[in-house]
């Protein structure tokens, strides 16, 4: 029911809007390494849109420099009108800007549910905790646990429903169903569904585009740190050879 | 018994009191080292100056603005503290990204600097500061005299010791420096301004010593140099413990006096040494320390 609700509402609300997160010619380093080398894309409210890529392609790189976490980056990202690519971290996630890294970030030191009330609420309207536990019940189960002794499933979901909580607007999600079992990507999948259908938009990093392709309502192709092709999400079936020649599966 | 042993309850209980009473700064002072090490990565090497610094400010708020012992308790930390959040800011932070050696090399340069200021202005021998006068006297146990000021010392510093490892492990701004110590980018992504808490966390742990600094003023005398005698052990009860672990140096720094006032009892001959012995059997057995993780 809720995937009929976010198909129907997508085209209309997507097109019309002006962008929610604006990127311009992005440049970022690590070190020596120009690692993003004019980036730019713009995502639009309400929208769910994914970077497609290989390994190396930049696209964590880009989720960071957007979250100001990069050793050094240029250019311009504007969220909601602002331009946001001179500010520290903590100010950026402040505006409503919510990070789920890769590598998921669950604290060992923590304990489940210090882990999902750790990020400070950032504006007014975030999801409840019961509404959290209501899209992974096994978090309610394991509040006592210690972060890192969750299943990899289960820290996803921590990583995913603790930015739930803290009323940021657009979520910049980072594979978040790398290595994990086909059920427990579909729950992935079925959430990420839900939450556009509650309004909030979505740049999700992705390898996976057939996963990608069952939530986001566009793709962008990046490639050695700039986007080199974009799709709307109807035109993945005619795209597929296109697409796994761009990642190499 | 004592009489089989050929020791006399007085003189057990006696150095058991004393151990206690070390294992008081012990503890306050590694406390506040772990708390430091866990966030800023840096080996405070100058807690021994800051402990003597807060020594001094209570004696000289005594001496020249008649500030008394109690208004030095809360006084004598909130000035030591600001000044240590003064060295976060203009030299420590630039230290935290490079190998700890450099931390530790800035800060033992830090500690001269101050015990030697301080030995300038003041000499190397002792100041006396009195006991207040709420807590002279003492209690005949029975087996033993027990002076009012000391057990106010050990109950105080247990007191700071357990509040510090609530607000710690217990609370939500303790959460937010655990979760920091572990990861302190994402942290800051999730909103939190970090490096202002980084501050915080020092002054804090200098706090601590400063106050460890106030209660022993008292009992040892105000030098320049009773930082200096005193960082060395503190240091050794740190690696045993494990460094970073708040729960461990606090009982390892208890335990820890106790053990040495043991020894002087039993074998006076290892007194100074017995803490460096077991320190270098637990490195042996367990690098990480008593209650460490391994980095
Ligand atoms: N901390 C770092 N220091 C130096 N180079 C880095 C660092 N992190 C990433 N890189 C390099 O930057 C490039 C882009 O990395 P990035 O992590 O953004 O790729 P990605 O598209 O997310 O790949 P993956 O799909 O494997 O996650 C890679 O060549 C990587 O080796
Ligand atoms: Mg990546």
């Amino acid at each position: 029911m809720a995937d009929n609700l976010a198909r129907d509402t997508r085209p209309v609300a997507a097109t019309t809007a002006a962008p929610m997160l604006e990127v311009k010619d992005l440049n970022a380093w690590y070190g020596e390494s120009h690692i993003l080398q004019g980036m730019a894309f713009d995502i639009r409210p309400g929208e769910v849109v994914t970077l497609l890529g290989r390994n190396g392609a930049g696209k964590t790189t880009t989720l960071k420099s957007i979250m100001g976490i990069v050793g050094k980056r240029t250019g311009s990202v504007l969220f909601e009108g602002a331009e946001t690519a001179s500010l520290a971290s903590n100010r950026i996630a402040r505006l409503g800007i919510a990070f789920c890294p890769e590598e998921r970030g669950i604290f060992a030191n923590l304990d489940v549910r210090e882990n999902l009330l750790l990020p400070p609420q950032v504006r007014p309207g975030g999801m409840s905790v019961e509404t959290i536990f209501e899209l992974f019940p096994n978090l309610k189960e394991r509040l006592a646990s210690q972060g890192t002794k969750l299943s990899g499933g289960e820290q996803q979901m921590l990583a995913i429903g603790r930015i739930l909580r803290t009323g940021a607007r657009l979520l910049l999600l980072d594979e978040p169903t790398e290595g994990l079992a086909p059920v427990i990507i579909q729950q992935i999948g079925a959430t990420l569904r839900r939450l556009k259908a509650e309004g909030f938009t979505i740049l999700l990093v992705e390898q996976n585009f057939r996963f990608a392709a069952t939530v986001a309502d566009r793709h962008y192709v990046v490639e050695r740190g700039k986007v080199v092709d974009h799709f709307q999400a109807s035109e993945i079936e005619t795209s597929v050879d296109k697409l796994r020649n761009y990642l190499g599966v | 018994m004592f009489e089989l042993l050929g020791i006399s309850p007085q003189a057990l209980f006696g150095q058991l009191l004393i151990g206690l009473i070390n294992g008081s700064f012990y503890a306050m002072l590694s406390l506040g080292l772990a708390v430091i090490f866990g966030l800023l990565n840096i080996i405070n090497f100058c807690h021994g100056a800051l402990y003597m610094m807060g020594a001094f400010v209570a004696w000289f708020a005594l001496k020249h603005l008649g500030l008394g012992y109690w208004p030095s308790l809360i006084v004598a930390p909130i000035v030591v503290g600001a000044f240590g959040m003064v060295l976060e800011r203009s030299m420590l932070r630039h230290l935290y990204k490079l190998d700890h050696i450099y931390g530790l090399l800035l800060t033992f340069g830090l500690a001269l600097v101050i015990e030697g200021v301080f030995r300038n202005e003041f000499g190397a021998s002792g100041l006396p500061y009195g006991i207040p006068p709420t807590l002279s006297g003492g209690q005949n146990l029975g087996f033993m005299f027990l002076p009012n000021y000391r057990a106010w010392v050990i109950v105080a510093s247990l007191g700071v010791c357990l509040a510090t490892w609530y607000v710690i492990e217990r609370t939500k701004l303790g959460a937010y420096l655990r979760a920091a110590t572990e990861n302190p980018t994402l942290v800051q992504a999730f909103g939190i301004n970090v490096p202002r808490m980084i501050t915080l966390t020092y002054g804090l742990g200098v706090a601590l010593a400063a106050l460890a600094g106030v209660l022993a003023a008292p009992i040892y005398q105000v030098s320049p140099l009773m930082g200096s005698n005193l960082i060395i052990v503190v240091f050794a009860v740190v690696v045993i413990g494990g460094m970073g672990s708040i729960l461990g140096s606090i009982i390892t720094g208890f335990a820890l006096g106790v053990v040495e006032g043991l020894t002087k009892v039993f074998y006076p001959e290892a007194s100074s040494t017995v803490i460096f012995i077991v320190m270098a059997i637990v490195l042996l057995i367990r690098p990480t320390g008593l209650f460490g993780r391994a980095h």
